[in-house]
């Protein structure tokens, strides 16, 4: 017995063997073979995107929920370049993603052919990955691989470039079928082993300096998130009774109302969260980078302590920040061993210090007022929601407000695009959330710029009755560069005014999506309460004001000396 | 370009999968994270389907350790390894055209023959040496001629291999004392 399938089938094949089960895409000419193949997997369920961008931030969105690769599809030329966005937003964040890409056949490749371009070249540096497939033959190695690199080690996006006689090229496998086939594949990567288990006598260094630390602080980033580590960071923080302080990436990788818990810290962190780094003697930084919107200039940055540093990636340790104990594995791995070796400790000195620094600068308290705060708004969403819904923000004040003012208390809830900041994230990202987790409640917490980059792909929400509820806030600018050019550029108000946005309840009707305005605080916890109840998407349109400000913050390049804590009347004591 | 600790330039070389793209992928990755290469050498290695790259890359400890993470971050890259030993052969291939009338033509040929150089090509008005040795040497043989006038240089970059240590020593153990190794495909 023999099988005989074309590129476009072990390309299905192949993909289904991986666990795939939904596809962002939107086909073209180059990648049309591979499309109708289609129908012959009725199991493959492919979502037809308004853009590839909002494919790729799906994807993104899909694997943030799942911790499984997402894939997506696009045809060359300018299929793949709208796909660049959304991969160098996965790069940045580490998000696993399997880009499949149509290219120009193979005799035309390097002809100029039409919508021909460089696909590889172009994604080369925000890839973990690419390949070119010149043979069908080479198609089930290629995507065993990919996956293989996608989901293990740091991991990141992989993008397969299929040419399109590649697809259609017929191949004969000696096999009786194709799950036999496929199983037998190995993946043949000589140059890639991530280690995954800490170095043993790294482990004792490290567990030496947290029994003979005073004053630690745990650092847990998107590691602890992609290496599913919460039961071990958890064990680790209430053992010896070190205060946990989470990235912006690893913000739901321990729960917020844990007594142990200390927030975000950083630019636009709690101010209590920036102090404690400073004044602590051990930092322990678990699967995190060290990026500068933390660290201010590095060189001030936690000048009193000593420093492990947990990564899966040997090429982040003294990357930005000169560390003690540097310990490469795998976050879980590494707590699992480190955790026995490290004595209980109460740390009651330092808890108490952590509490006064809470209550001397509470950067979570929301200024009590009539207006519309949109700080107030985040906390009304979280308390309904009761922290049972996934969050997906844009970027920019309404995702610091969002990192800031909900109760994260599940992993995975809080998706957003950090390293990368790519405002348009929201809605895309939300649709790919609530793919993943069809059952859960997804909020997209959305500026009115952003949401506008993007919002093409509420047609695709609506074709696929995807119930995701949507509060955009709504400032009529580009807020987080309003602030700075207020801080830093004396008021000077270049191209971030918006005087003609669209009606967004007009446009959530046009699109056949329930849409609500509030303008009134007292309007707020109803909106919420409908969205919830509505049994399809929602669009509430929260009118607010523009002039207000995201604080704490720390300028960039700042150290906490520049802290500024509230608002103030002279924008140059932030400048 | 030399290789010892007192100086800015280091020596690192690279077994890599010979696949198409490679070196790009390799100097994109130098590009991007801003590292600078003083010269880069590829060509086959003993194994098939595996090339070996030497890179001469300036810098001080901390930006060759990046450099070092950066290639094992490289799927195709399988083995890195920095060279910090006096003890490795050193050696670049250079092909010099020069100036050469009848008066100064024997006084040039004389100079390359104290450099073990090879007269590989003559013309009416100008010679084309080859020489091969340690970039100092080469350096030292075109300051010499550089007053009869230098039309063209060409150069290889240096490619570097350790040398037999000898039989007493344990070869794993003359490795580990001779080179930086920062363990086969560690790439995340």
């Amino acid at each position: 017995m023999s099988l005989k399938l074309d590129g476009s089938q072990l390309l299905c094949e192949s993909l289904i063997r991986e666990g795939v089960v939904d596809i962002f895409g939107l086909p073209g000419g180059a990648i049309l073979p591979l499309y109708q193949t289609l129908p012959q997997y009725p199991n493959l369920n492919h979502i037809l995107t308004r853009h590839e961008q909002g494919a790729a931030h799906a994807a993104d969105g899909y694997a943030r929920v799942t911790g499984k690769a997402g894939v997506c599809w696009a045809t060359s030329g300018p299929g793949a370049t709208n796909l660049v966005t959304g991969l160098a937003t996965a790069q940045m964040d580490s998000v696993p993603i399997v880009a499949v890409v149509g290219q120009v056949a193979r005799a035309s490749i390097g002809s100029d052919a039409f919508q021909e371009t460089d696909t590889t070249g172009i994604t080369l540096p925000i890839t973990k990955h690419n390949t070119l497939v010149m043979e069908a033959r080479d198609i089930p190695q290629v995507v065993k691989e990919a996956f293989h690199i996608a989901n293990t080690g740091r991991k990141g996006p992989v993008l397969i470039d299929v040419p399109k006689d590649v697809q259609t090229e017929i191949i004969e496998l000696p096999f009786d079928s194709f799950e036999e086939y496929y199983s037998q594949i190995e993946v043949d990567l000589p140059g890639y082993k991530p280690t995954l288990e800490g170095n043993g006598s790294q482990i004792k260094k490290a567990v030496k300096l947290i029994d003979e630390s005073n004053r630690p602080v745990i650092l847990a980033g998107h590691g602890i998130i992609f290496s599913g580590a919460y039961t071990e960071l958890r064990e680790l923080a209430e053992k010896a009774q070190i205060p946990v302080i989470t990235t912006l990436l690893g913000i739901s990788g321990f729960p917020d109302d844990h007594i142990l818990c200390v927030g975000m810290p950083g630019m636009h962190g709690m101010a209590y969260a920036s102090l404690a780094i400073e004044e602590a003697d051990l930092l322990i930084a678990l699967g995190m980078r060290f990026d500068d919107r933390i660290t201010g200039k590095p060189s001030a940055f936690s000048t009193q302590s000593k420093k492990i540093h947990v990564d899966i990636d040997p090429s982040e340790i003294g990357k930005n920040i000169e560390v003690d104990v540097p310990i490469v594995g795998d976050v879980k791995r590494v707590l699992a061993k480190l955790n026995p070796q490290v004595s209980d400790n109460t740390h009651a000195d330092w808890l108490h210090r952590i509490d006064e620094l809470k209550s001397d600068h509470p950067s979570h308290i929301i200024r009590p007022t009539d207006e519309l705060l949109p700080q107030f708004i985040m906390k009304e969403i979280s308390d309904v929601t009761d922290s049972d819904a996934i969050v997906v923000t844009g970027v920019g004040q309404h995702q610091m407000w969002a990192a800031q003012h909900f109760t994260y208390k599940h992993p995975c809830t809080f998706v957003t695009s950090g390293g990368s900041g790519a405002m348009g994230y929201e809605v895309p990202g939300a649709m790919g959330a609530q793919v993943a987790a069809p059952d859960k409640t997804v909020w997209s917490i959305a500026g009115d710029g952003g949401f506008q980059m993007t919002m093409s792909e509420l047609a695709t929400i609506v074709e696929n009755n995807l119930p995701v509820k949507f509060a955009i806030i709504n400032n009529n600018v580009l807020g987080m560069v309003h602030q700075w050019q207020e801080f830093f550029y004396d008021k000077s108000y270049v191209a971030t005014g918006y005087t003609a946005n669209p009606d967004f309840v007009k446009l959530a009707d046009a699109f056949g999506i329930k849409g609500l305005r509030v303008t009134d605080k007292v309007q707020v916890r109803g909106a919420i309460e409908d969205a919830m109840e509505h049994d399809g998407p929602v669009i509430i349109d929260f009118v607010v004001e523009e002039e207000e400000r995201v604080y704490p913050m720390i300028k960039a390049g700042g150290t906490i000396e520049d802290l500024v804590e509230e608002p103030t009347k002279n924008p140059q004591e932030v400048g | 370009m030399k290789t010892n600790g007192s100086s800015p330039y280091r020596t690192i070389t690279a077994l890599v999968r010979d696949k198409p793209g490679v070196l790009n992928r390799v100097s994109s990755m130098f590009r991007r994270r801003g590292f600078n290469i003083a010269s880069l050498a590829v060509g086959h290695s003993e194994e098939p389907n595996q090339s070996r790259m030497t890179f001469v890359v300036e810098g001080d400890e901390r930006t060759v350790e990046q450099v070092n993470k950066h290639l094992h971050k490289l799927i195709d890259v399988m083995k890195v390894t920095e060279v910090t030993s006096e003890n490795v052969v050193a050696r670049e291939l250079a092909l010099i055209k020069i100036r050469a009338t009848g008066d100064t033509r024997t006084e040039i040929i004389q100079i390359v023959e104290v450099f073990n150089g090879k007269i590989a090509g003559v013309a009416p008005d100008h010679l084309v040496i080859e020489v091969t040795g340690d970039p100092d040497k080469i350096e030292s043989l075109l300051g010499l001629l550089k007053r009869f006038g230098v039309m063209e240089v060409m150069r290889t970059g240096t490619i570097v291999m350790e040398r037999w240590i000898g039989h007493l020593h344990d070869s794993k153990a003359a490795a580990k004392n001779n080179r930086k190794n920062w363990g086969e495909a560690a790439s995340v």
